[in-house]
């Protein structure tokens, strides 16, 4: 039960990337609402160059994105195919290529969304790699959360808006701190002040994938 | 009446804390004056809230073992008194900082975590009205309640020690620490803590009570 059987792993990537090349429905959808979004902020503001705002509004529109994004990770599975993915894996196997996928598809989101606002709104970000790994960090969290709310919503035969309800309240640690490690970026503060930030990040990271990993076998069966 | 010395023992010391809580005499410092007496209240309700919620996520595990919807009720119900507690928390704690902050709220750690414990705690009552079938609420609830409880254990045990946080306990305040409290204090504090746990086990009690009654009655289900 608790082995990992790699070559499944590999293969229900695999899968997922597929299932995403073939339809193009979920990066397509999020590329426009990211657009749209920021194309909105950049008619309402122009340049945005208040440290704060900026942050603020860069990690709105990104939470919203992400949450669109994971919804569908479990919408796009058929029903006779989820049966089939039951019999032949193990659920720990298929959560954890469905969080790596995710956490893939929000890596290039996030980066998305700080290209667009480099384009539209002004990149005020100083110090650009610690911001990278903030939004590779982030990513990695956003999406064990989020895939595994999705599949709780889909599960209870809820729509997008329960799926939001859920998610909501539990990416607020993540988020805050995230909010508050790229504020030091965006002012360029020195590295060893994020030093620990960046370290509590990663331990929640560690804590939402070992809850994901460990609780979703007890969702999966039915 | 063996079986219920410990409600009797819950009544007459929630009695005691409430009296002496108020009559017995208390250090005098500066800011905090008499408002002190708060925590007598707020924290006794804080940790009853918690152990309350330890309770539920508690039972949230067993049933994801055994599927017996008898620990999928007393995970509910122990939630539910959970919320009441922590708005009673809440409200007290308001009380206290609008005389010693000046203010009804403010921008605080764990102020925040709070806030997002209840959100976080109302969402789970939202996903069980969501679903229709007992087996398959309880189960999902189940795995919710789990996550939702750890996150919040990082939300109020974890983060509000990394921020600076104007709350007693927090950066240099005073709070129930050694050098604190005084031996007078203790005697009310101890007590008010085991008082209010052993109320809200209580009233739990009956809820589970009614709940299992109601479904053997109305429902013909045996729990």
């Amino acid at each position: 039960m608790f082995s990992l059987n790699f070559t499944h792993f590999i293969v229900l990537l695999k899968k997922e990337f597929d299932i995403e090349f073939r339809q193009k429905t979920a990066l397509n959808g999020i590329l426009l609402f990211v657009l749209s979004t920021v194309f909105v902020s950049y008619l309402a503001f122009q340049k945005i160059i208040q440290p704060n705002v900026w942050n603020a509004l860069f990690w709105i529109i990104l939470l919203f994105g992400s949450i669109i994004t994971t919804s569908k990770s479990f919408l796009s599975e058929q029903k006779g195919r989820m049966l089939y993915n039951y019999w032949l894996y193990n659920p720990r196997q298929v959560i954890m290529s469905k969080i790596v996928y995710n956490s893939f598809l929000l890596t290039i989101v996030s980066f998305l969304t700080l290209f667009l606002f480099t384009i539209f709104i002004g990149n005020i970000v100083e110090d650009l790699s610690t911001f990278s790994l903030i939004l590779v960090l982030s990513s990695f969290g956003f999406s064990s959360i989020l895939t595994l709310m999705s599949g709780i919503s889909v599960k209870a035969g809820g729509s997008f808006t329960l799926t939001a309800i859920l998610s909501f309240p539990l990416t607020f640690p993540l988020l805050l701190v995230v909010i508050k490690v790229s504020k030091f970026a965006i002012d360029g503060l020195a590295f060893s002040v994020s030093v620990q930030y960046l370290l509590v990040l990663i331990l929640i990271n560690v804590i939402v994938t070992t809850l994901s990993y460990l609780l979703f076998p007890y969702l999966w069966s039915d | 009446m063996l079986k219920h010395w410990w409600k009797i023992l819950a009544l007459l010391m929630v009695l005691y804390t409430i009296i002496a809580g108020f009559l017995l005499p208390v250090p005098r410092l500066v800011i905090l004056n008499e408002t002190i007496r708060s925590l007598y209240f707020h924290v006794p309700i804080w940790f009853a809230m918690l152990f309350l919620m330890g309770v539920s996520v508690f039972n949230s595990i067993m049933y994801l073992g055994n599927s017996k919807i008898k620990s999928d009720i007393v995970a509910v119900q122990s939630a539910n008194v959970g919320m009441i507690f922590s708005i009673l928390g809440i409200l007290t704690g308001m009380l206290w900082a609008r005389y010693t902050w000046g203010t009804w709220w403010t921008t605080d750690t764990k102020l925040n975590g709070v806030a997002i414990t209840f959100l976080i705690y109302t969402a789970y009552f939202i996903l069980r009205n969501s679903i229709e079938d007992d087996q398959k609420k309880a189960r999902i609830s189940a795995i919710y309640n789990v996550f939702a409880f750890v996150m919040m254990i990082v939300f109020v045990m974890i983060l509000p020690r990394m921020n600076s946080s104007l709350h007693p306990g927090n950066g240099g305040n005073p709070a129930f620490g050694k050098f604190d409290l005084d031996n007078t204090m203790r005697l009310v504090f101890y007590p008010a803590c085991l008082a209010w746990i052993l109320m809200g086990v209580w009233i739990t009690q009956l809820r589970v009570r009614t709940d299992v009654l109601t479904k053997k009655l109305l429902y013909d289900e045996n729990v």
